[in-house]
């Protein structure tokens, strides 16, 4: 079975998606835990695939194209994580690019990884306006927001949001994280998000420590 | 269909029959810590240094970019402007997104500028055409809206047509508009480059005006990124693409430009493109 992850994970570096859907689909078939499919198998390789773009060992094509086998695998394992009462954190996060920002892709990657550790994830998509993500977290009341933007004409949005939160009461029932490549901690902190995080897998961990001083949602 | 834009003491004619015009991407802190953390803290002569160095390397046209979260962006791009006016007799293209800073960095800015962005947003185009015309500028109009990227290159048109006639019943005419049909990345989107170079065709036989686009964003991620972005703009050219907000000290991307308007017969005999070979030569025997 250790093999068997080690071929999901080799397929993914492969950028095979034949083979990583049709591992994925046995594995879960052969009654392996799907929590050990997404974390030792997906999410492994998706930190490994990380590791390598900082690195500059492999180029945005390759990390999109994988990105892209991981959502079709995870798509395999959900089911199967649901229907065995999944382990799931019970914390909610909504997510979106801000408006006027047309990047998605650190988002995705973002969001991809936080459902992996366990977190129900809203994606919001990119462009969205402020009011719509106050909007989001009054109807879904998430443990915690996360905010990217890749631009500096758009960064500033992410302020606008935490004053659209604030205006609208509801800053202090939610959790901010920032993101983006021109995003820095000192810019987190001058506009009083709770957190920040430079990659990914980054994320996951602030997140997961934000979510531990917080109630579950729902 | 001819831009013209102006310093205090020198034009630079943007059109399908002219040399492609580079506009030197380079002052601008996105995704440049070094140069961001210089400029915020006061220190100004990043700004100087690459507006000389584009310059020198042949740029007819400097952006100016002064977007640092957190800093005061009005106060910065007027510096900065006043500075590169002072370093350097090119006409400026003007880059923000916040109203106030274009309006105080077009106020104090001699010269017929160009003006860095609006978009087909209604809000966008009733903020920013006004300010446009006072100031006898040049705008870019990005062809998109509110509705985000649109794939479909005859979306990005009809965006297009709506900002050149919006602008003309503002009284700006068309040639004082160049539209930016969104090169975004092909290492995210296989079909990104089809997109956009199918957006300037269109662009170019419908509206006839003419275009410019961030010529860099396309290559992002991507290794061979100078050969990527100068084949990108030589493909453009081929369907409208005048000029490019690019990096000048690219020789890739000199290359293909010179190499383009040798190849449409507008660098007659050559001139340009043998003087600047013949220079590198000299250079090269001097090093």
């Amino acid at each position: 079975m250790d093999e068997k992850l080690e071929a999901l994970r080799e397929a993914l570096y492969a950028l095979d998606g034949q083979t990583a859907t049709a591992i994925s689909t046995e594995l879960i078939e052969a009654g392996v835990e799907p929590q050990r499919v997404l974390q030792e198998g997906l999410a492994e390789a998706m930190l490994e695939i990380g590791r390598r773009w900082n690195a500059g060992e492999v180029f945005l094509p390759e990390v999109v194209a994988a990105a892209e086998i991981f959502k079709q695998c995870q798509a395999i394992v959900e089911p199967a994580l649901l229907a065995s009462g999944g382990q799931t954190l019970g914390h909610r996060v909504v997510m979106a690019t801000v408006k006027g920002d047309l990047h998605d892709l650190g988002k995705n990657m973002v969001g991809a990884m936080m459902k992996t550790a366990g977190f129900e994830v809203h994606d919001l998509g990119k462009d969205v306006p402020a009011d719509r993500i106050v909007e989001a977290v009054r109807e879904l009341e998430p443990t915690i927001v996360g905010l990217s933007a890749l631009l500096t004409t758009t960064v500033p949005e992410q302020r606008g949001v935490i004053q659209a939160l604030e205006e609208a009461g509801l800053r202090r029932a939610v959790k901010v994280m920032v993101g983006g490549a021109p995003v820095t901690e000192d810019w987190a902190k001058q506009i009083g998000a709770d957190g920040y995080a430079p990659n990914a897998p980054e994320a996951v961990r602030v997140a997961l420590e934000l979510a531990g001083s917080e109630r579950p949602t729902g | 269909m001819e831009t013209v834009l102006a310093s205090p003491n020198r034009e630079v004619v943007i059109g399908p029959d002219r040399p492609f015009v580079i506009v030197g991407e380079r002052i601008n802190p996105t995704g440049r810590r070094a140069f961001a953390e210089r400029i915020s803290g006061g220190d100004l002569e990043p700004v100087r240094e690459e507006a000389l160095a584009q310059v020198r390397a042949g740029a007819p046209v400097l952006d100016v970019n002064a977007g640092i979260p957190g800093a005061d962006e009005v106060d910065l791009l007027v510096r900065m402007v006043k500075l590169v006016a002072e370093t350097v007799d090119v006409p400026l293209c003007i880059d923000s997104s916040t109203d106030a800073a274009l309006e105080a960095a077009l106020a104090v800015y001699e010269g017929k500028a160009l003006v860095n962005s609006v978009t087909g947003e209604e809000d966008k185009l009733e903020r920013i055409l006004p300010l446009v015309k006072r100031h006898g500028a040049a705008v870019i109009g990005m062809a998109n809206d509110e509705r985000g990227p649109l794939p479909d290159p005859a979306e990005r048109l009809a965006v297009a047509r709506k900002i050149v006639q919006r602008a003309a019943d503002h009284g700006i005419p068309a040639e004082d508009v160049l539209i930016d049909p969104l090169a975004m990345t092909v290492g995210a989107d296989p079909d990104a480059g089809r997109v956009v170079l199918e957006t300037m065709r269109l662009v170019r036989e419908e509206l006839g005006v003419n275009l410019i686009c961030g010529a860099s964003n396309v290559s992002f991620g991507m290794p061979g990124r100078a050969e990527l972005t100068a084949t990108f703009v030589a493909m453009g050219r081929m369907v409208g693409l005048t000029s490019a907000i690019a990096n000048p000290l690219s020789r890739e991307m000199r290359m293909a430009t010179l190499g383009s308007d040798v190849l449409l017969g507008i660098d007659r005999y050559a001139a340009t493109w043998l003087r600047t070979l013949r220079a590198e030569q000299a250079a090269g025997a001097e090093g």
